[in-house]
């Protein structure tokens, strides 16, 4: 009984007894196990917490598990925040994470203010370049800023001379009359001046054009000659005529007390926006011949200076090219476009490398600016376009414009492309038959002609092979015909 | 353990910050967009359909309903059109109004742009500062031409009105008026930490890509490349202007956003010339045959609109109504990359890139 008893401790027991006993054993055993997955689990932890307690209650472990995924929220959107400022380097080098709302305003208009000193600092090194490559327009350019300069100052001690004149001339005029005369020939020596250094400019500009570009023929300068003189005849009329307008209304019928006084503000308003612009002017030439000096209201009035002068060269121009068109027009007409050496270009480098039978036409399109226009044969247009496109010489990576036009006898689809290395424009066309109206689509080399196709798919019915997704795109599925051809019959179920 | 679904999520076609008729049909895996397929169209009034039956002078006011943002410059672009067939000379004084009222719309079309941006990545008052700055550009235009959004005031050959007594002494005072509001726009938006969370990194697109999308406008110069028709190709008498065209780098919400900003102060710059330079008189308008026939051929220009390049093409048979006309409409153009900017974003950024590329519907859809 006893070895039996030792063989096995529980025979003697009663049974609540041997109950009791392995239900105490299995919760010794299970804390053993929940110590060790404890113990188990700090060791996990220690690796991110290093002073984590083995024992924890339930609650102390829902928090540290919180907190560690906060942790690792926080590290991510830091991680996060530090992409971005990567991102953002480009323009800010040294993002810093934290800053207040203060520092970041702070912060970005100073970034502004940099850039824009950049922007100007790049324009200015660029025109500097510009004006170093050129020769020629450099002296140009200084011819021109000379003349108005001196034409300016000038106009101004004219003004000056003349106002002391009349005052002195003229005494039993009344004050407002006196001003108002006075402003007048201010306003008369200014228009003068103006004309002159227009005049001058232009002078200037048509020698210096003349000699950096091919020698002109003699006809051609003294016609330009004559058209200086002209414009300079016509210019001194101008101010003779307001001169003696100036001095009739000087002497003549009384104009009302407040319009009087209008005219001679404004004249004033002018004159001195005149002088405002010489000083400009003159601060300018002087900064150019011994350096920079300090920006601000001197840049600004330089800017409204440049523009005027800017302004009057145009206007003169337009004049002269005016004058030119009523004088000459059978001969401007035969005059070859300024694009035809780059039309020419296009032609020969796609001939070299496409063959001779690629292009259907070419020719300039005098009606549009003068765009250089190819019309491809419906069998090579993807073609031409992807050599457009992919080709170093001509590098045409824009699309500008994409559409398609029902001529009657034939389709026609128009791209407008544009090279951004190049700066220069080109027109492709295709002519598509009318009655199996297909042609390969575009899309595949420029993104931007996946819209503009359906489109024309939906509106003219021209089915584009290669597009990804040639459906409907203003119309309804379900629309019957396609509205912009000519022979369009608009159908409605309810009719 | 968390799972997702695909679901399909329908945005708009009336929705606000789609700012008009534009749907969008995305595809999401929980919040991360998985595609996106937007549908246009709900706004297409056929406008080249209709110009075929019209005189050249009575298309210009269906134009003022493409862009009605802006429409000054799509007046613009179609007389510019017809103006370049016939060669015509513009006179001075038209021309000059001519750009005065082309950039008081584009300051009033990006203060737009700003207010209603800024409304909907959720700051509620720019909304009202910006109004009330483009309520007063809205009451000089109206004053000049007799509306406030669709002007009809061009004319093949210059300009219908003569600005009124004292209206360039007003846009004068504007200048400096709008410099300050600028400056508080500034201090209000541009250094909120919030607003820079929101639009940093946001919607980013290489150079590459912007080319290759056709992008025109802010959405292009945001990338890096400098292009401004106002610059690059003088139309008008921009070429007298001593003006800046801003560029940026990052190609982000926030460049596009400091671009226009900075384009608002270009414009001022603009103004300034522009107002200075002003003729005291002299014609609005050439002289113009009474019918307007361009001769046969076909011509296609394109300017600088707030929103990018638009372009006008004109196909003509010498009659007075149009064989053709075909608007490039700048938003059309750079609405497409949308689908390619959502993939992978998370939805809430959807608005914040839809806005970022600033689109008029009633151009979209032509």
């Amino acid at each position: 009984m006893t070895d039996k008893n030792e063989q096995n401790p529980n025979e003697g027991l009663s049974i609540e007894e041997q109950k009791k006993k392995a239900a105490a054993e299995a919760k010794a055993k299970a804390l053993e196990l929940a110590k060790q997955r404890q113990a188990e689990k700090a060791k996990a932890a220690e690796t991110t917490e290093p002073a984590a307690e083995p024992e924890l209650t339930k609650e102390e472990l829902k928090k540290k598990a919180a907190a560690e995924a906060k942790a690792k929220a926080l590290e991510l959107a830091k991680q996060r925040q530090a992409e971005k400022a990567k991102a953002e380097e480009a323009t800010v080098p040294a993002a810093e994470p934290e800053l207040t709302k203060e520092e970041l305003k702070k912060k970005a208009t100073a970034e502004a203010k940099a850039k824009a000193l950049e922007l100007a600092r790049q324009r200015q090194a660029e025109k500097a370049k510009v004006d170093e490559t050129s020769e020629p327009e450099l002296t140009k350019e200084e011819l021109k800023k000379k003349a108005a300069a001196e034409a300016k100052a000038k106009a101004l001690e004219l003004a000056k001379q003349r106002q002391s004149e009349k005052g002195n001339a003229t005494e039993p005029a009344g004050d407002d009359e006196k001003a108002k005369a006075a402003a007048k020939a201010k306003a008369v020596a200014a228009a003068k001046a103006k004309a002159a250094a227009a005049a001058k400019a232009k002078l200037a500009r048509e020698t210096g054009g003349d000699t950096a570009s091919e020698p002109a023929s003699d006809d051609e300068k003294a016609k330009a000659a004559a058209k200086a003189k002209a414009a300079a005849a016509a210019k001194a009329k101008a101010a003779a005529a307001a001169k003696t307008k100036a001095a009739r209304e000087a002497g003549g019928e009384p104009a009302s007390d407040d319009e009087k006084a209008k005219a001679a503000a404004k004249a004033k308003a002018a004159a001195a926006a005149k002088a405002k612009a010489a000083a400009a002017a003159k601060a300018k030439a002087a900064r150019e011949a011994g350096g920079e000096a300090p920006a601000g209201d001197d840049e600004k009035a330089k800017a409204i200076a440049a523009a005027k002068a800017k302004a009057a060269a145009a206007a003169k121009a337009r004049a002269a090219a005016n004058a030119k068109g009523a004088a000459a027009e059978p001969a401007e007409e035969e005059k070859p476009s300024p694009n035809q050496p780059i039309l020419d270009t296009y032609i020969k480098v796609i001939k070299e490398h496409l063959g001779e039978e690629t292009l259907e036409d070419a020719y300039i399109n005098r009606l549009s600016k003068d765009v250089p226009t190819l019309v491809a044969k419906p069998d090579t247009y993807y073609k031409v376009a992807e050599f457009l496109k992919h080709n170093d010489q001509l590098c045409f990576d824009y699309l500008s414009e994409m559409h398609g036009t029902d001529f009657e006898t034939h389709f026609e689809v128009y791209n407008h492309l544009y090279s951004y290395v190049n700066r220069q424009s080109v027109a492709l066309k295709v002519k598509i038959d009318r009655n199996s109206a297909v042609t390969q689509s575009i899309t595949p080399l420029w993104a931007g002609a996946n819209w503009p196709e359906r489109e024309t798919y939906d509106l003219l019915g021209i089915q584009f092979e290669g597009h990804p997704n040639l459906t409907r795109i203003m119309l309804p599925d379900d629309w019957v015909g396609h509205p912009l051809r000519k022979d369009y019959e608009p159908h409605d179920v309810e009719v | 353990m968390i799972r997702t679904e695909e679901m399909l999520l329908n945005v708009g076609p009336q929705h606000p910050s789609t700012h008009g008729v534009f749907r969008i049909v995305l595809k999401i895996d929980g919040e991360t967009i998985i595609e996106a397929t937007p549908v246009i169209g709900y706004l297409h009034r056929g406008t080249e359909k209709l110009a075929e039956n019209l005189q050249y002078t009575q298309i210009i006011p269906y134009t003022d309903r493409m862009d009605y943002l802006a429409a000054m410059t799509n007046n613009y672009v179609i007389c510019h059109a017809v103006e370049t067939m016939m060669s015509l000379e513009i006179p001075e004084r038209a021309e000059y109004l001519r750009v005065i009222v082309m950039e008081l719309g584009r300051i009033a079309s990006h203060l737009v742009w700003f207010g209603t941006y800024l409304l909907d990545i959720g700051a509620m008052s720019p909304f009202l500062y910006a109004f009330r700055e483009r309520e007063a550009i809205i009451n000089m235009l109206n004053e000049i031409c007799g509306a406030r959004l669709t002007f009809n005031y061009m004319r093949v050959g210059g300009v219908k009105w003569d600005a009124p007594d004292g209206w360039i002494e007003k846009v004068r005072d504007f200048i400096p008026y709008m410099r300050e509001e600028l400056a508080g726009y500034h201090d209000l938006v541009t250094g909120n930490e919030i607003f820079l969370n929101r639009v940093k990194g946001i919607g980013y697109y290489s150079k590459e890509e912007a080319l290759d999308y056709s992008l025109s406008g802010a959405n292009l110069r945001c990338t890096g490349t400098s292009w401004d028709l106002r610059k690059d190709e003088p139309y008008s008498i921009y070429e007298r202007f001593d003006f800046d065209v801003p560029v940026f780098h990052t190609g982000d919400a926030w460049a596009r956003y400091q671009c226009r900003m900075q384009e608002i102060e270009e414009s001022l710059k603009i103004l300034e010339q522009a107002v200075e330079q002003f003729p005291e008189e002299g014609p609005v308008m050439a002289k113009v045959p009474r019918i307007i026939k361009p001769p046969k051929g076909e011509a296609f220009v394109r300017i600088e609109s707030p929103r990018g390049e638009i372009g006008c093409y004109i196909a003509s048979e010498g009659k007075k109504e149009p064989y053709r006309l075909k608007f490039r409409r700048p938003s059309f153009y750079n609405l497409q990359i949308l689908p390619k900017l959502l993939v992978g974003e998370n939805i809430s950024n959807l608005i914040t890139i839809l806005g970022g590329i600033d689109i008029v519907l009633g151009e979209v859809d032509g």
